[in-house]
């Protein structure tokens, strides 16, 4: 590295500062490793940081805070997340937007804090109750924590919903050099609310299938915020044809806008027929390990999901072009394989997995090689 | 009566219930105090009395079971107008699962109303028992009678210093009792006690509201009136950037390393390991190398093992993982029993040993040099690093002599003589 611009750094802060820039202004903490580096850095940078009593009181000032049009964000691992599911759905509900991220530990229940883990893909895909999505990023090296954490802000607030940010403990606590030149600009999302003369429909969506926004702030129109069935003007109901395409609509929305945000990197190789399938800690490996296979002579390509969920119609299509695809993550069962292939996926579909270790790029070529 | 913040027509409860004439008093209340429509933002729990929303003309906010308080106190530590009024309407069902957001908002001081409607049972659900439900109270699930005393609800709240708290039983005009409940800064809670008309009065058949509340030993009275200012949260107008203000690292070295060089440091906690790993690392990147370093400590960070992995390497490093290290240095006995593992299995790389400790079992060449006793326990993780650095010829030692006598090391100790010594 020869460069003016070197820093040593830790993916927290980058993430932290993206976040900022990108327009997020509220922090709501409550402590947990491996998050805490987020918490320490967020005290610092976010205009309004608050420490919460627990992870439950946490979602739901982020969820106060965003009815007054603030864009809030949280850091946690899987035991807070687990307290903060059912306020999730309400702020999912109420069309809130917001920042969670999510640093995967090793499990179950408490498991070990400093250990990493990628193990929450199937906890996060099962959060909302009745099938509904909630837009899910995996960040996968330093690029991604600077571009993809505003990205992130950016489709909260375009699709007014809670967006998660999946890392894990390797990629927020490991301290690595930078060149901070490489770090491009962010620009604050542009947020407008409704300004029109007309009674304030809360739940009216738009084209995009998004309602325009309005904090409860406001002194020219009432505004409501309902998490239980309701109609347009977010009045509850049981459930009424209107309720109900309401309801339904907080899918469609995101699954019909998924193209907006669906980011991954794919390197394919002329005439591979293996396919590399990964993200996150584990995408770094991968990417070692197909530089060596290449230099071997093998023919490898590789597909690193930025858009975990819902899932990219895309990965299928790269999927279907090789006979082999490999399914690297750090779970047990193989979460996200499982999650587009099924628990008893075809032959041609596999995984490698750890428990308890970051995979090697020497495991990744073993299994590779155990055609 | 007439309404302003409610629309006219029947409000959604059954007849005989409470919670109609609390929104009634709500209204009435709100007009006594002359507070504009819009600057009201009504939160409502789950229960009977969360239906009211609909009821309404000011902005509503409607969550989830018992988390209303905690809604209602993000509202309110949004909001820079001090004018807007934040009501929580709850009931004793959401005060019982919600509890540690009531105690803590009265605690904190949120600027915000509760009003409580204490029906002393689940109206929703069936008619089951309350925290609130008093000693002997019939209940649909409870034909027998409670047989635990509720706890007073009012006490509790009054005993985390909130800014008021009083009950009134819900009986005929009570818009003077909301009025002084609303005007106040700060918290504050009004629990209203109310008789459920379809699962209360069936069970307790000729109970008398006033008696149930006098026999419960729940005093109609006001137990808090300190009207303290109420906490906002400090808004900065601008915070520094975390990487802008970073220290850049100047590369004015040069590095030999042609291959990465992964290596393990381990020793003691309150020994400075982790401190040294990080100035060898900048030292490593002040050479021109691209470097990962990881901390690794048992979660009492003050005793025990304290472990930093390193990777450097003139090339980009993905993979920051090293299960197999080229380089491993032990400077206590914590160190030596945290990697006795990894060292065991070792069959190539250096085992960089202090002096004192015993030759572990490994197929690693292994160095016995005396950082202890030479450096001291605080500067032997620094020696030993400076010593691996020339050694292994990674990169200059005066890359890390430059950090050392310049920064908050320098003077600490004779770094050059060491660098020359090792």
């Amino acid at each position: 590295m020869n460069s003016n611009n070197i820093i040593f750094t830790d993916s927290s802060r980058l993430i932290t500062e993206s976040l900022v820039r990108a327009g997020a202004d509220v922090f709501i903490g409550y402590p947990i490793t491996p998050a805490n580096l987020l918490y320490q850095y967020a005290s610092k940078r976010y205009p309004v940081f608050m420490a919460a009593p627990d992870e439950i009181t946490t979602l739901q000032w982020m969820s106060g805070f965003a009815v007054s049009g603030h864009i809030p964000v949280t850091a946690t691992s899987f035991p807070g997340y687990a307290l903060m599911i059912e306020s999730i759905n309400m702020a999912a509900m109420m069309e809130l937007p917001m920042v969670i991220i999510l640093v995967q530990r090793m499990g179950p229940a408490t498991g070990t804090a400093t250990r990493g883990a990628q193990g929450d893909i199937s906890v996060i895909q099962g959060t909302m109750s009745g099938g509904f999505s909630l837009p899910t990023f995996s960040l996968s090296n330093a690029a991604d924590c600077w571009e993809i954490s505003a990205k992130a802000v950016e489709v909260a607030v375009k699709f007014r919903t809670p967006v998660i940010l999946l890392t894990s403990k390797e990629e927020v606590m490991t301290m690595y050099s930078l060149d901070k030149s490489s770090l491009g600009p962010i620009n604050k999302v542009n947020r407008t609310f409704y300004s029109g003369n007309e009674t304030f429909v809360p739940y009216e969506p738009n084209e995009n299938l998004v309602p325009e926004f309005l904090p409860v702030t406001s002194s020219e129109h009432q505004v409501r915020f309902t998490a239980s069935t309701h109609d347009k003007k977010g009045i509850i109901q049981n459930a009424s044809p209107e309720a109900l395409a309401n309801s339904k609509r907080l899918h469609t929305k995101i699954v019909s806008n998924l193209k907006d945000f669906t980011w991954y990197d794919l390197d394919e190789q002329h005439e591979a027929e293996t396919l590399l399938v990964s993200f996150g800690i584990t995408a770094q490996a991968c990417h070692e390990a197909v530089a060596e296979l290449r230099n071997e002579g093998e023919k490898v390509s590789l597909l690193t999901a930025k858009t975990l969920l819902p899932v990219p119609p895309v990965y299928y299509s790269v999927c279907s072009r090789y006979k082999r695809v490999i399914f690297a993550e750090e779970n047990l069962t193989g979460q996200y394989r499982q999650l587009m292939f099924g628990i008893q996926p075809p032959a041609h579909i596999e995984g490698v997995n750890e428990f308890g270790h970051m995979i090697s790029p020497m495991h990744i070529k073993k299994v590779i090689h155990n055609a | 009566m007439h309404r302003e913040y409610l629309h006219e027509g029947a409000l959604p409860f059954c007849l005989g219930c409470g919670h109609t004439l609390i929104a009634e008093n709500i209204d009435k209340a709100l007009q006594s105090l002359n507070i504009p429509l819009l600057d009201v933002i009504l939160v409502t729990d789950i229960g009977c009395h969360g239906i009211i929303d609909k009821s309404f003309k000011t902005h509503t906010v409607h969550g989830l079971h018992g988390r209303s308080i905690a809604l209602a106190s993000g509202i309110s530590l949004s909001l820079t107008n001090p004018e807007k009024k934040v009501i929580v309407f709850i009931g004793d069902g959401g005060a019982t699962i919600g509890l540690q957001h009531l105690i803590d908002s009265a605690h904190k001081n949120f600027n915000l109303t509760v009003v409580l409607h204490n029906n002393m049972l689940y109206g929703m659900t069936g008619g089951q028992p309350s925290e609130l439900t008093p000693l002997g109270f019939k209940t649909p699930t409870l034909p027998e009678g409670n047989k635990i005393k509720g706890f007073d609800i009012c006490e509790v709240v009054a005993s985390t210093g909130a800014s008021y708290v009083s009950r009134v039983v819900g009986i005929g005009n009570i818009s003077e009792q909301l009025a002084e409940a609303l005007s106040r800064k700060g918290f504050s809670l009004i629990e209203v006690m109310e008789i459920c008309p379809s699962y209360a009065v069936k069970s307790n058949p000729g109970m008398k509201l006033r008696q149930v509340t006098e026999d419960a030993g729940l005093s109609v009275k006001v137990y808090a009136d300190h009207n303290i200012e109420g906490f906002r949260p400090e808004i900065k107008s601008e915070t520094q950037s975390l990487i802008d203000t970073m220290p850049v690292i100047p590369v004015g070295y040069r590095s030999e390393r042609s291959v990465p060089a992964k290596i393990l440091i381990a020793g003691s906690a309150g020994e400075g390991v982790q401190s040294a790993a990080e100035l060898f690392a900048r030292a490593a990147i002040a050479s021109g190398l691209n470097v990962t370093k990881k901390g690794s400590y048992p979660v009492t960070v003050g005793i025990g093992f304290s472990a930093s992995d390193i990777i450097l390497s003139p090339d980009p490093i993905q993979y920051t993982g090293s299960p197999d290290p080229d380089y491993v240095i032990i400077t206590s006995t914590d160190g030596l029993e945290y990697t006795a593992g990894l060292i065991k299995k070792m069959n190539h790389g250096v085992v960089y040993l202090d002096e004192s400790l015993p030759t572990p079992e490994t197929k690693a060449t292994v160095v016995r040099i005396d950082y202890r006793k030479t450096a001291g326990a605080r500067n032997a993780a620094i020696y030993s690093l400076l010593g691996l650095a020339k050694r292994e010829k990674l990169f200059p030692t005066e890359a890390m002599l430059d950090i050392l006598n310049q920064g908050k090391l320098s003077g600490k100790a004779d770094w050059n003589k060491m660098a020359e010594g090792i």
